[in-house]
């Protein structure tokens, strides 16, 4: 479909023949970032969706982080109940979901408390003012109401009786007060699309659809939205308008995106176009259960999904799969991933192909499941037993999962290896634009099973990749034994030997060492050499570049450049960072890639760790920056 | 794939391995039993998978000349699991110890017992850990005196068949190393079976827990205790069928045959009956102790249910384009 015109002048849901407000001329703005704080029963991940797809809609660029609580239903009213979802749209190329929202709406008292200390000076406050009983007052730990006073001075709030206002609006639907109260995130949602001249058109479709089976819940939530955008509308309550235009992308047709469904569509993806049925073993953790569900639902495409007993069995699973000739992939996070160890060695001993995808969270130990963090990076390298390299690829923004899954895919195949796949809970959620990819455009990852009965030994390798033939059982005259022990060189016997076993352990790491010839090399942007170059790898990306973008828009002279794939590291990074005086490595850990680089290129990186299960802002790298340029200049 | 003239001898079946187990093992005899009897199911040779995991019983596979995957402590269910869900045209055996399956592996044996996959588990149990040495078993008798118990193992053992019972097996047997003629009647019967058939084999390990099962593999004595079960039959039993089993206030009792109690007031063995399964299930020395097929049922395979649902779907919603998959949920198009 062709981009909507934004229904500025529709009058969704007004009664004719009302007394209105005289509506004010939206103000164009570039950018806005808005947050939807509520309890994590009042449907904010619903909320922030919604306002997410109808600006996509729209055509604006966009990012979004979700933020909610590990608990599914944490008592009502309380801090640890709740649930946040950020979004920013630009009319612009952007890189993050906003360092701090210019918008909240805090739905209680508790989302309030634990989201103001973000929002911006002279921000929008919307707040419920009807949920600042002294009952839950207290739940949110406030002595006094903070709706009275001057706690709220600096922002300009607009208190609203969000729940009576729903209650009215809903009052001739044949339901309960308690029902009605559900749609309050609908009545918020319709105000916030009044202020940034959103459609309700889409919203209204999607609830439509979504509530077909109860068709009074389906009126009662498009009555509310309906009703939140007139009642901006009729009362002017607000005194001021925005509109955020279409962003420049590039053309062609897009979708939203978070970071679990672009991997389930990439292995879909290079499943086809392998040729080879997908096998997933998986055991639901979070955050990379979503992408079991996702693959769950595409059985049509041949895809097998098995929810395991445990993690173990999951990589197992998709081990005995490989063996039988599936694309093989397993899902989890760290603490699955160290379950999973001794399987993935498994699948490196016997050189079958398999992708494993850590979607990784706050650690250690359960740590902060529902928290991102880039902690497990040392984990995957070397995390198991024996000498055992294997490649290591992380994607860097939401839509880059799908090309990194397929890129899994290429190299577990090509290389008869397992691949992790390194994501974490910020990529796996967030979402942005994605513009879809030709099909026949993305990679050919056919590969031919072995079928010589001639001569045949099992690990017989291919003289350029080093990758072992892959014989399926089913082929006649290829009967093989596999398994963890060592391998005699070519006959693949079980071996004691001691120059043997050096031998196959070079071998091993010598096939991972030669994907490197087939990535490419780093790319700096800036000046290929200089005083500041910025390295990241995986989620930081969007936080970077805005930060390296703003700091030379400034008129600072700084590089940056991304690593995608961080084992086999491309060829050229110790060429790329000897071009510049100081690296700065900022990462969501406590210095795990710069560990790596010092020892591999004894390169003095400046680290720049963040531990707190939250992605990097803009704004702290930029002063990291200007810190060291200004420093040095001193 | 093609299928070939299926190679019909039990040297075909033999790789070229040395077999490297202890002389006098238990192992010896099973491999002999399974050597012989794959050639005579009609299965092209290409088509078995044997799947493993560690001790002395998983070193099976490097010794037949089958497709084979000697994998890791304890998952080699899981392994065979994901390898017949992916490929139902395998057969797939599974060969495991009373460590590796019971023990380390515990869980996996129980879920594919659940589920039903289509393998055939091999469970050699000799009450005893081989491979580590000697150190007592999950299914070794409390009081053990071992290595790691000195002084005596103090935890109750697990009964491999009440275990598998209680997981929902549809197909539950036990054979006897030594029976060499009953091991490849039960095994026949096994490769038949879809589903999970699970077999307990009693081996013997005459190094670290020499003569565990004598009581009944001992010549003299085998006939008095070991009690061969057969569907439909009265469950009698001794050198001269002179005893029997019968039911008596909800349990089993030996009897012996007489004038007044003949072999028509033994039990009818059932092998569809859950409740008499778990009751012969729990006979244990001292006493005699069954072997044979003690429950038998169908039910659906896993790998089958599985495939089956994807063609229901690919004929609900048609063999997806990947054009169509990536284009779904709401798109919006930037013009040039």
């Amino acid at each position: 479909m062709t981009i909507p015109a934004p229904a500025a002048e529709a009058e969704p849901g007004a009664t004719a023949g009302e007394a209105r407000a005289e509506r004010p001329a939206a103000e164009k703005i570039a950018e806005v970032v808005v947050r939807f704080a509520g309890d994590s029963g009042d449907g904010m991940q619903l909320t922030g969706t919604q306002f997410t797809n109808t600006s996509a809609m729209i055509g604006n660029d966009l990012s979004t982080l979700p933020d909610f609580p590990a608990e599914i239903r944490a008592p009502a009213g309380t801090l640890p109940g709740v649930s946040a979802f950020q979004v920013r749209i630009a009319d612009y190329d952007i890189h993050t979901p906003g360092d701090v929202p210019d918008v909240l709406v805090a739905m209680n008292p508790a989302a309030l408390k634990t989201n103001l200390a973000d929002l911006k000076p002279n921000g929008i406050l919307i707040v419920n003012s009807n949920e600042f009983t002294d009952r839950n007052l207290k739940k949110a730990h406030y002595e006094t109401n903070p709706l009275d006073g001057s706690g709220l001075d600096g922002f300009r709030v607009f208190k609203v009786e969000l729940t009576k206002l729903t209650r009215v609006a809903l009052e001739e639907l044949d339901l309960d007060n308690r029902s009605r109260d559900r749609s309050k995130n609908l009545f918020a949602l319709g105000m916030v699309y009044w202020m940034f001249s959103r459609p309700l058109d889409n919203t209204i479709e999607w609830l439509n659809k979504k509530f077909a089976k109860k068709p009074v819940i389906a009126e009662a939530n498009v009555k509310a939205l309906k009703a939140g955008w007139n009642y901006c509308d009729i009362t002017g309550a607000f005194q001021v308008r925005y509109d955020v235009e279409p962003a420049d992308l590039t053309p062609g047709t897009y979708r939203n995106i978070n970071g679990n469904s672009a991997l389930a569509l990439g292995l879909v993806a290079a499943s086809r176009r392998s040729g080879l049925p997908l096998f997933l073993g998986s055991y639901p953790i979070t955050p990379a259960s979503s992408v079991l569900h996702e693959l769950a639902r595409f059985k049509q495409y041949g895809v097998t999904t098995f929810q395991a007993e445990d993690e173990i069995a999951a990589v197992c699973a998709a081990v005995g799969a490989a063996f039988g000739g599936s694309l093989s992939v397993t899902t989890t996070s760290g603490p699955g991933i160290a379950l999973k160890s001794e399987g993935m060695n498994l699948a490196l001993m016997t050189e079958l192909p398999l992708v494993v995808c850590n979607i990784q969270r706050a650690g250690p130990s359960t740590g902060m499941p529902t928290k991102t963090e880039q902690t497990d990076l040392l984990q995957v390298m070397f995390g198991r037993n024996g000498e055992s390299p294997l490649p290591v690829i992380a994607p860097a923004s939401p839509a880059d999962c799908f090309d990194v899954a397929i890129e899994a895919c290429r190299m577990a195949l090509r290389y008869m290896v397992p691949v992790v796949y390194l994501s974490d809970g910020y990529l796996a959620n967030g979402s942005e634009p994605w513009k879809l990819p030709q099909v026949e455009e993305l990679p050919d990852l056919r590969i031919d099973f072995h079928s010589d009965a001639e001569d045949f030994q099992p690990y017989r390798r291919d003289p350029k990749t080093l990758a072992r033939n892959w014989a399926v059982p089913g082929t006649p005259g290829l009967e093989h034994r596999i398994g963890g022990l060592e391998k005699q060189e070519v006959t693949g016997n079980v071996s004691y030997d001691p120059e043997n076993h050096e031998r196959m352990t070079w071998l091993r790491a010598e096939k991972i060492e030669r994907i490197a010839n087939t990535i490419p090399e780093m790319e700096v942007f800036g000046e290929p050499n200089g005083k500041l170059l910025v390295l990241g790898w995986g989620s930081s990306l969007g936080a970077i570049t805005g930060a390296v973008n703003a700091a030379r828009a400034r008129g600072y002279t700084v590089s940056r450049a991304h690593l995608r794939h961080l084992s086999p590291l491309p060829k050229n990074v110790g060429q790329v960072l000897a071009s510049f005086e100081h690296v700065l490595l900022p990462e969501m850990n406590s210095g795990q890639l710069a560990l790596l680089l010092r020892a591999r290129f004894l390169k003095d990186i400046i680290s720049m760790p963040k531990v707190q299960g939250k992605p990097f802002n803009r704004s702290e790298i930029q002063d990291k920056i200007v810190e060291i340029l200004e420093g040095d200049a001193a | 794939m093609t299928t070939q003239i299926v190679p019909l001898t039990r040297k075909e079946f033999q790789s070229d391995q040395e077999v490297r187990w202890c002389p006098g093992c238990g192992d010896y005899a099973i491999l002999k039993v399974v050597q012989s009897l794959f050639p005579t199911l009609g299965i092209p040779r290409e088509k078995f998978v044997i799947v493993s995991g560690i001790g002395c019983s998983s070193r099976f596979p490097y010794y037949m000349n089958t497709f084979g995957f000697h994998t890791i402590h304890g998952r080699a269910p899981a392994v065979a699991t994901g390898l017949k869900t992916a490929r139902p045209d395998l057969d797939v055996w599974v060969v495991t110890g009373d460590g590796d399956a019971l023990s380390i592996g515990g869980n996996h044996l129980i879920h594919t017992l659940r589920r039903n996959v289509g393998v055939k588990i091999l469970l050699f149990n000799n009450r005893i850990y081989g491979l580590t040495k000697g150190q007592y078993s999950p299914t070794s008798e409390v009081g053990k005196r071992t290595s790691s118990t000195p002084v005596g193992s103090l935890d109750n053992p697990f009964n491999p068949l009440t275990l598998a019972l209680g997981a929902g097996a549809t197909f539950v047997a036990r054979g006897v190393d030594v029976f060499q003629k009953h091991l490849t009647e039960i095994l026949t019967q096994a490769a038949a079976h879809r589903g999970t058939a699970f077999v307990e084999i009693y081996q013997n390990c005459n190094i670290f827990n020499d003569h565990a099962f004598a009581y009944m593999t001992n010549k003299t004595e085998r006939a008095n205790q070991a009690i061969y079960l057969e569907h439909g039959k009265p469950v009698v039993f001794g050198d001269n069928q002179q005893l029997g089993i019968r039911v008596k206030d909800m349990r089993l009792e030996v009897v012996e045959l007489s004038d007044s109690v003949t072999a028509e007031d033994c039990l009818i063995w059932d092998e569809t009956n859950p409740v008499l399964a778990t009751m012969m299930a729990h006979q244990l020395p001292p006493g005699p102790t069954p072997v044979g097929i003690l429950r038998r049922v169908e039910g659906a395979p896993f790998e089958e249910s599985v495939q089956a649902q994807i063609q229901h779907e690919i004929d609900a919603k048609g063999t997806g384009s990947l054009e169509g998959l990536l284009h779904s949920g709401d798109t919006w198009t930037v013009g040039a």
